[in-house]
């Protein structure tokens, strides 16, 4: 990669740390608290991504694509929504890791369907979160919201079905699928392994 | 906890990985490292937004306007505040239940807490990036609309 290239792709990350300096200056009395913001945030990425990257590299190089199609696919049943919401209900972590989960899935063959469900429950139904929320707003409180939400992201899940149109979901597919080449050292390991 | 939990098992799974194959963990480790650089640039401006938008909307200016008097009013704007900030549950869900306790409504509480977490507009360039335009926006907008409806089922719940 050039850095003419990596320039080029950190250039809106670039224009977003010139614009919280210019904002820094003008309101230098919520420069502290957005200074911790961005330092708490941070810390969060650096202690609870990682792991999420590495599980998600390990089920694309282990997962073959027939099996995660007959767990996740098209026809798998009840079984793929079942995997999905379990799989999400595990997670922890920011949504925005479960994007990059799903990227991997969508190339796996998992179905439109089961990745949706997958991303509602990444975003509301993890176990840890839910204790968590009655500790803090109280069991009925808790129960509820996730009494509504499990048919609530079901809901989503097949409104946006109906919503999206075909061809953009094959084009997100496509996408999905156009993953980068590893590596030249890489590549050579693995002919020379073969 | 749980990012306990969760490093036990990438750690488990990556030392069984590499005691079965060598090559296959490292091609794994450069696509993670790959997918988590992917997503970098994109990850670096929701920071930032998130930053300017915490310092702006403090805990002391949320619940003034998120009183149990605020009315449907109130359920908006906290569903709007949910909707734009991203704050970690282990931070949010304290700080949702100090300010049930002085005075916030429960249906405001609850649509802030489920915009929370359903509803991401600072993270939807790298929601676009995986699922295109039309079916981010269309996730977010599907999950704001539900978000109220859930947050008027949870507050005729809990005063059941």
């Amino acid at each position: 990669m050039s850095i003419l290239h990596i320039l080029k792709r950190y250039c809106s990350a670039l224009v977003a740390l010139i614009v919280l300096g210019v904002f820094a200056l003008v309101f230098p009395s919520l420069a502290p608290r957005a200074g911790q913001s961005l330092l708490s945030q941070a810390t969060t990425m650096l202690l609870v991504v990682p792991p999420i990257f590495l599980l998600l590299g390990l089920l694309d190089v282990w997962v073959p694509r027939e099996m995660l199609i007959r767990f996740m696919g098209e026809g798998s049943g009840f079984k793929g929504p079942f995997l999905a919401f379990l799989l999400g209900s595990a997670a922890a972590g920011p949504l925005y890791g479960a994007f990059s989960v799903a990227a991997v899935l969508m190339k796996k063959g998992a179905s439109f369907m089961n990745i949706l469900i997958f991303i509602g429950a990444w975003s509301t139904t993890k176990l840890p979160m839910i204790l968590l929320e009655m500790n803090a707003l109280g069991f009925r409180f808790a129960l509820a919201r996730l009494a509504i939400d499990i048919p609530g992201i079901i809901l989503i899940a097949l409104a946006m079905k109906a919503v999206v149109p075909k061809a953009e979901i094959e084009r997100i597919y496509a996408e999905a699928a156009k993953e980068k080449p590893i590596g030249p050292k890489a590549q050579a390991a693995m002919k020379a392994k073969k | 906890m749980d990012t306990v939990i969760l490093y036990i098992a990438a750690i488990t799974l990556f030392v069984v990985s590499l005691f079965r194959d060598r090559t296959k963990t490292k091609q794994a480790l450069i696509k993670g490292l790959r997918a988590l650089e992917g997503i970098m640039p994109q990850f670096l401006v929701v920071l930032v937004l998130v930053a300017m938008a915490l310092a702006v909307f403090s805990p002391q200016t949320i619940s003034r306007y998120l009183g149990a008097g605020s009315g449907f009013l109130g359920v908006i704007l906290a569903g709007l505040v949910g909707s734009i900030t991203l704050i970690p549950g282990f931070v949010a869900f304290p700080a949702a239940g100090e300010l049930l306790r002085n005075g916030a409504g429960t249906i405001q509480i609850a649509s802030f807490v489920s915009t929370l977490m359903m509803v991401g507009v600072v993270t939807l360039p790298m929601e676009m990036k995986v699922f295109g335009k039309r079916a981010a926006i269309a996730r977010n907008s599907l999950a704001f609309v539900f978000s109220f409806i859930a947050a008027a089922f949870v507050a005729w719940v809990v005063q059941l």
